[in-house]
């Protein structure tokens, strides 16, 4: 049973998320039966796989819910804003009580009971109401009819999907009295019976004034796998049959599903099904991240060897003695061999791509919440939620994405009085962008509120010694003022957001990433945060450096150019530091052997290459020895069997199997601000290390 | 009737016993170290590495383990033994690291490979207190095979992350 714990987890947080959206997707009022079908369907399923593991807490609680999403579907109970708020509510709790029987923990009963009260209140509230409704939707379901006749004809696979026709039967059996007349027309001679197929199928009649819900929950699992048709036997049967059936509004498509997947699994997660009908999602399974983690490994391995291969191949065709018709047809091969396992390696790394809509579906609900909080009217836009990236960068952006949007909802969009008199639309608007650029993704959030406040920041900034009394400071300096750590401009402390934490916070993770946030904004008219990251963590496109022996790899995203160093540009900084005058702007010059501790001499720089790079919106130019190949390279970490070293983002192996290491640049300048460079005269090691190469120096 | 395990006993020349822990003995100078052979992934002659910048001396660099990134450590330098010349028969045994947290593979360049021993638990010693002569965290204890003294090394300890980053002195 255990085996399952983990598909049913997931399976019920996935019909949560469904759930949610689609709570936030209704239309009060004039609800659209599909959705609210939809959402019975996953709570529906949650509960029944919550009750099968024994996870009775769950299984209760859905059951309120359950209770009052059926009145919705079946018409008896309007759709209100009250209402949903509180199935949205239900919602947490749900997904609260999942996390404790996954993850272990405590039950926040007194929550659960709260919610589970005020379901039990509303729902009781209207029970008139319910009733009368009740007939009126029964329309011709007399409760003094007769009895019901009941046509049930399992589909021929509904065995297969561990559901027993006589146990229904049984369960009829329970209602009132029954009288049951099989009909065995279909079924084949015996040679061809199959056992696993169900070939019959039943007339019922039931007799008693058994509820016409009771009936059809008798046949709850399997509404979709069977046809059936219940009627009162008082005759009304002539009159309006098609009213009365209790085919749900199953659409055609959730049954060919159901068929095209006869699995236990398939017939009770109606969520899954729900979500394959959406015509933007295409059918998919699930596997495990490590065995797509270990393709990918494969997959560099692959590329490893091949280009071991090509190097090879380009040696021998290069040598005359071996020019004929065999050897033109290996290079032939090798081309191809290269082309293909380019064209895997793309394909294995999309695997790990995916679409955005996974980070942004969590704001909906997030706006849905903070705006009510916060008494303020906001409407959300999202775009381009197709633009795909990794997996593991999705992960990492969720957090920061969400703190941005609190804060644009707290600090930005204004409450609708002040943006009226700002001669405003009542109503923010929110705008989430998605696109790629190079080899980045851009995410744009932006919002059309009150902007960055600049004089507010620069005197909190000022007051905290941040900024001198007299220093002046560009826009853009002030704004990025707000990404510093200890400088939360709100009036009040609330707790959406405000304490100061938080806008340091998301760009120090955006920055572990790789990748780098800013934000423009003009006040009154609202702000931009524009954050830009790698697409993978896994592949990099990189400019091959040499520095005295050994090959490094440079990001190629952060190379502005490369240059020759002409002594006339260069000129030296209280007799430490060396600046080069990169036309109009001075940028520092890092001689990467000397901050790796690779050579303590200096020569002169004259003639050498220099490699511009930015990080962190610092320049600066890293001196190297030689510029060798521009290559694709797979990423692996020193961490794994190491450590983390100040300067290198990583590893990387080249085509002849030796490892090179990739710098980390901003990481490199941090370095070389921090230590400053070594003095000529008396070079300081930067680690302590290795004092003989100091001691031959002074030789 | 030669059963490969019989054939195995003669090659390594001990018997196997069941109670008795195996361990793979290399030498450093004059010195015989054992680790336990569960932790050896495998062994493989000294080739060049691609040196980490600003690491201690003993971390010889990274080498491409069949697409893992695998750092080498120079046991002697590690020790504060007097350096020695690569040799042909100077060896990379590659071990399996169990951290707190992780499992790592690393390897270790000694001088060779010697023998494989059994060593039933009572037969081990705890390795006397040198105060700071010697550091005797890293010895899991001493046994005595042929006379001669082995000296169990706690790979996990040496090798781990904290030990790394430490460069304090040591002395076998």
């Amino acid at each position: 049973m255990q085996q399952f714990h983990q598909t049913f987890f997931e399976e019920s947080f996935e019909g949560l998320d469904i759930m949610e959206n689609e709570l936030l997707n209704l239309d009060v009022g004039n609800a659209d039966n599909e959705s609210i079908n939809t959402i019975f369907r996953s709570a529906h399923s949650i509960k029944g796989g919550s009750g099968t593991f024994g996870f009775t807490a769950i299984a209760e609680f859905t059951h309120v819910a359950e209770t009052l999403l059926d009145e919705m579907r079946d018409g008896i109970r309007p759709v209100t804003q009250e209402s949903v708020d509180l199935l949205l509510k239900s919602v947490d709790v749900m997904r609260d009580m999942l996390t404790v029987y996954k993850d272990g923990g405590d039950m926040d009963a007194d929550n659960i009971a709260e919610v589970q009260g005020k379901l039990e209140k509303l729902l009781g509230s209207d029970s008139a109401n319910t009733a009368s409704a009740q007939d009126a939707s029964a329309n011709t379901a007399n409760e003094n009819s007769d009895g019901w006749l009941i046509t049930f004809r399992p589909h021929t696979e509904m065995l297969r999907t561990g559901n027993d026709p006589v146990r229904m039967i049984y369960a009829l059996a329970e209602l009132g009295e029954i009288e049951t007349k099989a009909d065995i027309s279909e079924l084949p001679a015996f040679t061809d019976l199959n056992p696993e197929d169900s070939f019959l199928s039943w007339e019922i009649t039931l007799k008693g004034d058994a509820k016409k819900e009771d009936i059809s929950e008798v046949f709850d699992w399997v509404e979709d796998e069977c046809d059936l048709d219940i009627q009162p036997i008082s005759g009304a049967s002539e009159t309006a049959p098609s009213t009365d059936t209790v085919e749900t509004p199953t659409t055609t498509a959730t049954t060919t599903t159901a068929q095209a997947a006869p699995t236990p699994a398939a017939a009770q997660a109606p969520a899954n099904t729900a979500s394959a009908k959406k015509p933007t999602e295409s059918a998919s399974i699930r596997v495990g991240i490590d065995k797509v983690d270990e393709i990918i490994n494969l997959v560099g391995e692959l590329v490893i060897t091949q280009a071991m291969l090509g190097q090879v191949g380009g040696e021998i065709s290069g040598d005359e003695s071996h020019n004929n018709s065999h050897m033109e047809k290996l290079v032939e091969g090798l081309a191809q061999l290269e082309r293909n396992t380019r064209e895997i390696q793309e394909s294995v790394m999309r695997i790990r791509m995916l679409p955005i809509s996974f980070v942004f579906s969590r704001v909906p609900r997030l706006v849905h919440d903070l705006s009510g909080k916060l008494n303020k009217k906001v409407n959300l836009v999202t775009l381009g939620e197709g633009t795909e990236l990794d997996k593991t960068v999705m992960e990492k952006i969720g957090d920061p994405m969400v703190h941005l949007v609190r804060n644009a909802l707290d600090h930005g969009i204004e409450t609708p009085e002040e943006r009226l008199a700002a001669g405003k639309e009542e109503t923010g608007t929110l705008t989430l962008n998605a696109y790629h650029k190079g080899g980045n993704i851009v995410i744009e959030l932006s919002d059309d509120g009150a902007g960055i406040n600049k004089e507010r920041v620069l005197n909190k900034a000022r007051a905290n010694g941040l900024v001198g009394e007299n220093e002046t400071l560009s826009d853009d300096a002030i704004n990025d003022l707000i990404f510093h750590p200890g400088l939360s401009t709100a009036e009040t402390l609330s707790d959406v957001s405000g304490r100061g934490v938080g806008m340091d916070v998301v760009r120090k993770n955006i920055k572990s990433l790789g990748g780098s946030v800013r934000v423009d904004s003009n006040e009154g008219e609202g702000a931009i945060f524009t954050i830009q990251l790698p697409l993978t963590l896994a592949i990099l496109d990189g400019q091959l450096v040499r520095v005295g022996e050994e090959t490094f790899v440079v990001p190629l995203v952060s190379i502005i150019e490369s240059i020759q160093v002409k002594s006339n540009n260069l000129n030296g900084i209280a007799g430490k530091a060396d600046l080069y005058k990169l036309r109009d702007e001075y940028i520092p010059v890092i001689r990467a052997d000397n901050v790796f501790g690779m050579n303590n001499s200096f020569e002169s720089l004259n003639d050498r290459l220099m490699v511009v790079v930015e990080g962190d919106g610092h320049k600066a130019g890293i001196i190297v020895d030689d510029l060798l190949a521009q290559q694709q390279v797979v990423i692996k970490s020193l961490e794994t069997n190491y450590q983390r070293v100040d300067g290198l983002s990583g590893a990387t192996i080249l085509g002849d199997g030796t490892v090179a290491l990739i710098l980390d640049i901003p990481g490199m300048i941090e370095m070389f601000k921090e230590k400053g460079v070594p003095v000529p005269p008396a070079p300081v090691n930067p680690d302590g290390n290795g004092s003989d190469d100091i001691a031959d120096e002074a030789a | 009737m030669t059963t490969p395990a019989t054939e195995l006993n003669s090659i390594i020349g001990s018997e196997l016993d069941s109670d008795a822990d195996q361990f793979l003995t290399f030498v450093l100078g004059e010195e015989e170290y054992g680790v336990d052979i569960l932790r050896v992934q495998e062994i493989k002659g000294w080739d060049s590495v691609t040196p980490i910048p600003n690491t201690p001396e003993y971390i010889k660099g990274v080498i491409n383990l069949r697409g893992t990134i695998v750092p080498i450590v120079d046991l002697r330098q590690r020790f504060n033994m007097p350096e020695v010349e690569y040799g042909p028969i100077t060896v990379v045994i590659v071990l399996k690291i169990e951290c707190a947290d992780r499992d790592r593979i690393m390897g270790i360049v000694v001088d060779g490979v010697s023998d494989v021993y059994d060593v039933p638990p009572d037969e081990m010693k705890e390795a006397p207190d040198f105060g700071s002569v010697v550091d005797t965290e890293f010895v899991r204890g001493l046994a005595t095979v042929a006379e001669k003294m082995i000296i169990i090394l706690d790979i996990d300890h040496l090798l781990s992350g904290n030990e790394m980053q430490a460069t304090d002195k040591l002395s076998a």
